[in-house]
């Protein structure tokens, strides 16, 4: 048995992380030993990264590597299936409340495309435009438009057009899907949705209600145009660990109505420019690099707002080096730099203090301008017509060559 | 050009606008203008020129006591706490077409200044008559706010007074409350150059002394002059030509990248170290270099042609039978 999230606690002793808030205790760092023990998931340590190494035949990504992704549910009997050649299909998604993607919202796409490649298997991406409609008090006709506009940056991650289907909860609700929302949400009662995500009498029934929503395409029968044959088709959902509730309530209810649990593959937060406090802020434009962002913005951000482990002296540093922990640059570089060697190397030397903050910045602004260089290019061939196909009902033949 | 101050006075008075005007040395500062007109029965305004990071444009006309904090300002409008700084000294010129210390809402009555949105102060409103310069800082007129209002809508503008101290909290569940003085059109100015912005009134007297907004105007910019095409963002609504998988440029760009990486391994030095096992070392270092780049570019000609096929499909007319 599963353990059971109880209340969300909101005293300021604890870490407060659900899909809407995240937050450190007494603004110190996430305690993800903690969050994996509470929320009940497990660690993915070194021997998954090799077996998924094995079964894909070519080098785990950089995020299993280096331990971003560092969570999850049953990731084992997926890989277990896998061997056995029964394949699965990925899920994941955005709630687009902002137009301005920071690179926090592209590490799950990053790590999902990495997914579909290596493993040969479809995708299904859900943009809850509903939720944010919802959440952010924002019209239908703007999280629609902030959906379709999210849904390009997300292309230009580099998904193949045919295993990918991409929908908006707007558009898409209805049908088998909703048939699936129903179940589901037939088996959660008020109390546990409460327990879960901390609705209180004054939210409104659109939030009481939105779970269910994010809880079935995790169900192959919810995408009758591409999955029809296969009801027994398993689900892998790799997304930040914030997302966890409402996939605890998914596996809680999947058994229940006759489905496969659904795997996950969870990663961390990825941290504000300013420092670990917690997530990136879309409202902060300081707080985090943008696909939008030029190289001269990069350069400053970097420059003038990264927190770093430094020491305050030249002299200091040389003879004290530097606090890796709270190091914003190395933690970045473990992000996004791709060279294994490199970075231990980086480590060391700055540990040691015989490197300093500067070269660090440089180097991180390099990555940092290259990546978002290539984005911006990818997101350039992406049109209106690029979109409508991505997100059109229709069949994918070959989502499993 | 821009409408000169005669043309503007006229066209009050035809509107039948009731106002006084004075005529002074000219003046850069609030502080100078009260000196003349301090006492002449009109609370005297402060008019600031600000804009964000997409180059859009806003006045925020204010009276002189009322505190104006650039950074609630910028959070309230949904441009997060950094978004408003002053506007370059150029833009004064270029956008309102009036000259440097001379910000006035009756700058609104030029064409290019459609798009730029207009923040009033609701304590105009409270004043019996209020003093702006009409287009030029040698000469003031004070009015009522009903007048103001009665020249703002001859340019087609709705007015909408604010409370500019205000500072409400935005955050999730709390959306910026100005967000609609955003301007909605496309902005299609051209990129100015991002130069030490002026302070269009005496220091102390417009921002409140905040560090962080004193910072947010001392800041260095450095003019975008380096790098790129870097600085375009799509404007809104231009819709871009829907590109064909073109398979000549395609393998253009793929030969291209292998031979800059083929040139970069191919050097004195590395022919000295590897010699004849020159070709292995080369083609390995391709192979892991470019293998993401390649498959990456490969992804996007195959999405394009799809979609080529696909929006084809859609507009295909069945044979009649």
């Amino acid at each position: 048995m599963e353990k059971k999230e109880d209340q969300q606690l909101q005293q300021e002793e604890e870490q407060v992380v659900n899909p809407w808030e995240v937050s450190a205790k007494d603004g110190g760092k996430i305690d993800y030993d903690k969050l994996i023990d509470k929320f009940g998931c497990q660690r993915l340590d070194q021997s998954f990264v090799d077996r998924v190494q094995r079964l894909t035949s070519r080098p785990p990504h950089v995020f299993l590597r280096r331990g971003v992704f560092f969570a999850h549910r049953d990731l084992n009997e997926i890989l277990d299936a896998y061997e056995r050649g029964d394949k699965f299909y990925l899920y994941t998604g955005r709630g687009p409340s902002s137009e301005a993607l920071h690179l926090g919202h592209l590490i799950p796409f990053m790590f999902t495309k990495y997914l579909q490649d290596a493993f040969k298997v479809p995708l299904v991406i859900q943009l809850t435009d509903d939720e944010k409609c919802m959440w952010k008090n924002l019209s239908v006709e703007e999280s629609q438009r902030l959906a379709r506009e999210n849904a390009k940056d997300i292309i230009a991650c580099g998904f193949d057009i045919s295993k990918t289907f991409i929908f908006s909860d707007f558009d898409y609700v209805g049908g088998a899907f909703y048939k699936n929302m129903v179940k589901v949400a037939k088996c959660v009662t008020y109390n546990k949705v409460v327990g879960i995500f901390g609705f209180t009498g004054e939210d409104h029934i659109g939030k009481v209600s939105f779970p269910p929503v994010q809880a079935v395409p995790s169900f192959p029968s919810s995408f009758p145009h591409l999955f029809s044959s296969k009801d027994d088709l398993r689900c892998l959902i790799p997304c930040a660990i914030d997302q966890d509730p409402y996939f605890r309530m998914t596996r809680d209810v999947a058994p229940r109505i006759g489905y496969h649990k659904p795997a996950l593959i969870e990663s961390l937060f990825f941290p504000a420019l300013q420092g670990e406090t917690g997530k990136m802020s879309a409202s902060d434009p300081n707080s985090a690099i943008y696909v939008t962002d030029s190289a001269k913005d990069i350069k400053f951000k970097v420059n003038k707002h990264a927190f770093t482990g430094g020491q305050e002296s030249i002299e200091k540093h040389r003879q004290y080096g530097a606090n890796l922990e709270v190091d914003i640059p190395i933690k970045y570089l473990n992000f996004f730099l791709e060279d294994d060697a490199e970075l231990e190397h980086i480590k060391k030397e700055y540990g040691a203090g015989r490197m300093l903050t500067g070269e660090v910045k440089k180097r991180l602004i390099e990555v940092l301008t290259e990546l978002v260089e290539r984005h911006r290019r990818a997101r350039a061939a992406v049109t209106d017509e690029m979109v409508d196909a991505f997100m059109a009902v229709r069949p994918l033949p070959n989502m499993f060559d | 050009m821009g409408s000169s101050k005669d043309q503007l006075l006229v066209r009050l008075k035809e509107l039948q606008i009731d106002f006084s005007q004075y005529e002074h040395p000219v003046v850069l500062t609030v502080e100078a203008q009260a000196k003349y007109v301090g006492n002449k029965g009109g609370a005297l305004s402060k008019n600031l020129f600000l804009k964000d990071k997409k180059h859009r444009y806003y006045i925020v006309s204010a009276l002189a006591d009322t505190k104006v904090d650039l950074k609630v300002l910028s959070q309230r409008l949904g441009l997060g706490k950094g978004g408003l700084r002053m506007a370059p000294e150029q833009a004064l010129g270029e956008i309102l077409q009036v000259p440097l210390g001379c910000v006035t809402p009756f700058a609104l009555v030029n064409e290019s200044a459609r798009h730029v949105s207009l923040l009033l102060d609701q304590g105009i409103k409270t004043q019996e008559r209020c003093f702006f310069h009409p287009l030029s800082n040698d000469i003031s007129i004070s009015l009522d706010a009903h007048g103001l209002d009665k020249f703002l809508k001859s340019t087609g503008r709705d007015p909408s007074y604010v409370d500019l101290e205000a500072n409400p909290p935005v955050g999730k569940d709390q959306p910026p409350d100005l967000a609609a003085f955003i301007p909605s059109g496309s902005t299609v100015l051209p990129d100015l150059p991002d130069e030490a912005p002026a302070s269009q009134d005496s220091t102390g007297n417009h921002v409140s002394a905040g560090t962080k907004s004193a910072a947010v105007i001392a800041k260095a910019v450095k003019p975008s002059g380096n790098v790129q095409n870097v600085k375009e963002k799509p404007v809104n609504g231009a819709r871009p030509s829907i590109p064909s998988a073109n398979a000549g440029k395609f393998v253009e760009e793929l030969l291209d990248k292998t031979s800059t990486l083929l040139l970069s391994e191919i050097s004195e030095d590395s022919i000295k170290q590897h010699g004849g096992q020159l070709g292995t070392e080369v083609v390995n270092n391709i192979q892991k270099c470019l293998r993401e780049d390649l498959k990456n570019l490969a992804t996007i000609f195959k999405n394009t042609a799809y979609t080529e096929g696909f929006y084809a499909g859609i507009h295909y007319q069945p044979k009649r039978l």
